[in-house]
C-alpha cells in the first residue's frame, strides 16, 4: 500500500476522532455563544465514567455478551450529560451570559480547573484501562497493514453523529427553533420560544458529544489525569479552522487537521507536535474567520 | 486630582520605595514569590494593554518563553550574564518578532485574535520541544545573573533580583501609564467601543493595535528574562497555553483600569496558588477555579475597579 493511501486512512481515522471531540464545542458556541474550555474536562469525565462503567459491566458477567459494552459506553456519556449539563448551565454559566466573550472563556477555564481536581478526587491518579471494547471487533487487513476495526467504528460514529446533529438542526421543528434562537435571541423570546430551555438542552447536547468523545477514546488509551488538556486545544483548532458554530466546518476542519497530522507523522515526524497549529494559522491567514464563517451585520 | 505631570513619577517613586522597603523585611521565599509575581505581572500588563482595545492575547507565553530562552542561551553561548544586557536583548528579540507577527495579527479581532496568538505560541512550544540541541522538553539551566559586574550569591542574589525586578516593573508601569493617558493610548479605548467610528474619525485601528501588541511583547519578553533568571531554568512549558492562560487570568482579575492592580492581582494569584499548594496539595486547581469564578462574579471589572472606586470616593470628599 503506498504512502498516500496510508496517510489518507490514518488521517480519516484521526479526523473522525477529532470531529467527535470537537462537534459539541462548535454546537455550544453556535447556540449559546460560549467557547467552552471545560469541554476538555467533560471529555475526560466521559472517559472516566466509561472506564468505570465498562469495568463494572465486565465484572458482572458482561463477558457473556461483550457487544453490550458499546451500549454501556453510550449510556455513560448520556449519564454525564444529564448530570453535568443542567448543573453547569443553570447553576453557573447563565449568570455570565451578558458578560464579555473573553470573560466567559475565563469562566469556563475556571470550571475546567475545578473539574480537573474533582476528577482526581473521584477517580484518583492511577490510570484506568478498559481495552476490551477496543479489541472486540478484531482487525482489518489492508494490504500489508492491519487496522483495528474499532478505528473504523469511530469513523462510523463520527458520520452518524454529524448527520444526526445536522438533521435535527435543519430538518426538525425543534431544530428550527434552535436556529431561530441562534439568529436572534430577543426576537425568539418575544415569539414565545423558551430560550432558557433551548440553551439548557443545547448545552446538554454539547456535553453529551464531549462525553461521547471521551467514551469512545477510553478503550484506546490509558485513562489518566491530563488527558483533558490537549483535547481542548485540538478541538479549538478544529472549530476555529471550520468557522465557529458551523457543523460542516467542524467536519472539514477535522478532516484537514487529521490528514495534515497523518502526513506529518509519516513524512516529517518532528513537526507532529505543532502541525495542527500551523494548519490553523495558515487557514486563518487566508480565511480570517475560518472556512465557514457566520455572517454578521456591521454595526456603526 | 493631583497635577498629573507629577502624579505618575511621584507614585512610581513611592511604590518603588515601598516595595524595596518590604524587601528588607520579608523572608527569602516571599521575595522569590514577589519577584516571580512581578515578572508575571509584567507579562499580564501586556495583555492589559491589548485588553484596552478589546483584544485578548492567549499567547503571551510566546514572549515570556522567548525572553527566558534569550537569557538562558546568551549565558550558555556567549557568557553574557549581565541582567541589564540580557533584558535589553530579550526585549529586542521579542519586539522584532512581534513586529512581524503584528502585521498578521492586527487584522484579527475577538476570539480569532486570541486563537491565532495561541497557535503562534504553541508552534514555538512544539518547535522547542523537538530541538534536542537546546534541551528539548527538558529545557536548559540558566546561570545566575550579574548586575553591572556585581555578582551576588545567596540572599544577596535574591535581593538584587527583587530590587531589579521592582525597578523595571515600576519603570515599565510608569511608562505604560503615561501611554494610557496619551492620545494614542486613549484611542485603544475608543477601538474597544467601536472601531469603525475610530476609522471614520481618521485614526488607524491597525497601527494602534500593532503598537499595543509590540509593547505587550516587549514587557512579555522582559518578564520572561526575569523569570528565567529567577528560576534558573527554562523549558518549553513557558510557551504552553496554560502558562498564557495564567496571564489572561491575572489580566481579567485586575481589569484594565489600573496598572497597580495588575501587579497586585499577580501577587494575589501567586499567593493563592502557593498557599493552596501548601494546604490543599491535591486540590489547588479547584481552589484556584473557585477563586476565579468568585472574582468574576463579584468584581465584574476586576480589582482595578475597586481601586478606582476608592479613588473616586477620595476625590468627592
Amino acid at each position: 500500500m503506498d504512502l498516500l493511501a496510508v496517510i489518507l486512512v490514518d488521517g480519516l481515522i484521526y479526523g473522525a476522532w477529532l470531529f467527535i471531540v470537537s462537534v459539541g464545542l462548535t454546537l455550544t458556541f453556535g447556540v449559546l455563544n460560549i467557547l467552552n474550555m471545560a469541554h476538555g474536562g467533560l471529555y475526560a469525565i466521559g472517559a472516566y465514567t466509561t472506564a468505570t462503567a465498562v469495568g463494572i459491566y465486565f465484572a458482572n458477567g458482561g463477558d457473556a455478551f461483550p457487544l453490550g459494552s458499546y451500549a454501556v459506553m453510550v449510556f455513560a456519556a448520556l449519564l454525564v450529560a444529564v448530570v453535568l449539563g443542567p448543573l453547569l448551565e443553570r447553576g453557573l454559566l447563565r449568570h455570565f451570559y451578558d458578560r464579555d466573550h473573553v470573560v466567559i472563556v475565563l469562566v469556563t477555564y475556571g470550571i475546567f480547573l475545578i473539574l480537573e481536581d474533582v476528577m482526581k478526587l473521584i477517580w484518583g491518579v492511577t490510570p484506568l484501562f478498559v481495552s476490551e471494547p477496543y479489541s472486540l471487533l478484531g482487525n482489518v487487513e489492508m494490504g500489508p497493514l492491519f487496522y483495528v476495526t474499532y478505528d473504523f467504528l469511530v469513523i462510523g460514529v463520527a458520520i452518524v453523529a454529524g448527520l444526526i446533529v445536522w438533521y435535527v438542526l435543519n430538518r426538525t421543528r425543534q431544530g428550527k427553533v434552535v436556529l431561530a434562537v441562534i439568529h436572534d435571541r430577543e426576537m425568539s423570546r418575544t415569539m414565545g420560544v423558551n430560550v432558557n430551555k433551548v440553551f439548557m438542552v443545547s448545552f446538554m447536547a454539547g456535553v453529551f458529544l464531549a462525553a461521547l468523545g471521551g467514551a469512545l477514546t477510553a478503550p484506546m488509551i490509558s485513562v489518566s489525569p491530563g488527558i483533558s488538556v490537549n483535547v481542548i486545544i485540538l478541538a479549538f483548532a478544529v472549530v476555529i479552522i471550520g468557522g465557529l458554530g458551523s457543523i460542516e466546518g467542524a467536519a472539514i476542519g477535522a478532516l484537514f487537521v487529521g490528514i495534515a497530522r497523518a502526513a506529518s507523522v509519516h513524512m516529517l515526524p518532528a513537526a507532529e507536535l505543532f502541525i495542527i497549529y500551523l494548519v490553523m494559522a495558515a487557514v486563518l491567514v487566508f480565511r480570517p474567520e475560518g472556512l465557514f464563517p457566520k455572517t454578521e451585520a456591521r454595526k456603526i | 486630582m493631583m497635577n498629573s505631570r507629577f502624579f505618575v513619577p511621584l507614585s512610581c517613586v513611592i511604590i518603588f520605595s515601598a516595595l524595596v522597603g518590604i524587601g528588607f523585611i520579608i523572608p527569602q521565599w516571599a521575595m522569590f514569590l514577589a519577584t516571580m509575581a512581578l515578572a508575571k505581572g509584567l507579562v499580564a500588563l501586556g495583555i492589559v494593554i491589548l485588553m484596552r482595545a478589546g483584544l485578548v492575547s492567549f499567547g503571551q507565553g510566546l514572549y515570556f518563553c522567548i525572553g527566558a530562552y534569550v537569557s538562558g542561551l546568551m549565558a550558555n553561548w556567549t557568557g553574557i550574564t549581565d541582567i541589564i544586557l540580557l533584558s535589553i536583548l530579550g526585549i529586542l528579540v521579542s519586539v522584532i518578532l512581534a513586529t512581524v507577527c503584528a502585521k498578521l495579527l492586527s487584522g484579527y479581532r475577538g476570539i480569532f485574535f486570541a486563537m491565532l496568538t495561541l497557535s503562534l505560541s504553541m508552534i514555538l512550544y512544539g518547535a522547542l520541544s523537538k530541538m534536542s540541541m537546546i534541551g528539548g522538553t527538558d529545557g536548559l539551566n540558566v546561570s545566575a545573573p550579574t548586575f553591572l559586574g556585581f555578582a551576588p550569591e545567596g540572599r544577596a542574589l535574591g535581593f538584587s533580583l527583587y530590587f531589579y525586578t521592582c525597578l523595571v516593573s515600576v519603570i515599565a508601569g510608569g511608562f505604560i501609564r503615561v501611554y494610557f493617558n496619551s492620545e494614542r493610548g486613549l484611542t485603544a479605548l475608543a477601538i474597544r467601543d467601536n472601531e469603525l467610528r475610530v476609522e471614520y474619525l481618521g485614526s488607524s485601528v491597525k497601527s494602534a493595535i500593532s503598537a499595543g501588541y509590540i509593547m505587550a511583547a516587549a514587557v512579555g519578553g522582559l518578564g520572561g528574562v526575569i523569570a528565567g533568571l529567577a528560576i534558573g531554568h527554562v523549558d518549553p512549558e513557558y510557551a504552553y497555553w496554560t502558562t498564557s492562560g495564567e496571564f489572561v487570568f491575572v489580566a481579567i482579575l485586575s481589569g484594565f483600569f489600573s496598572i497597580t492592580a495588575v501587579f497586585a492581582s499577580s501577587i494575589v494569584l501567586e499567593i493563592v496558588r502557593s498557599f493552596s499548594n501548601l494546604y490543599f496539595p491535591n486540590t489547588w486547581q479547584l481552589v484556584l477555579g473557585v477563586f476565579l469564578l468568585i472574582v468574576i462574579l463579584l468584581l465584574p471589572n476586576g480589582l482595578g475597579s475597586l481601586f478606582n472606586k476608592l479613588r473616586r470616593r477620595g476625590d468627592s470628599e
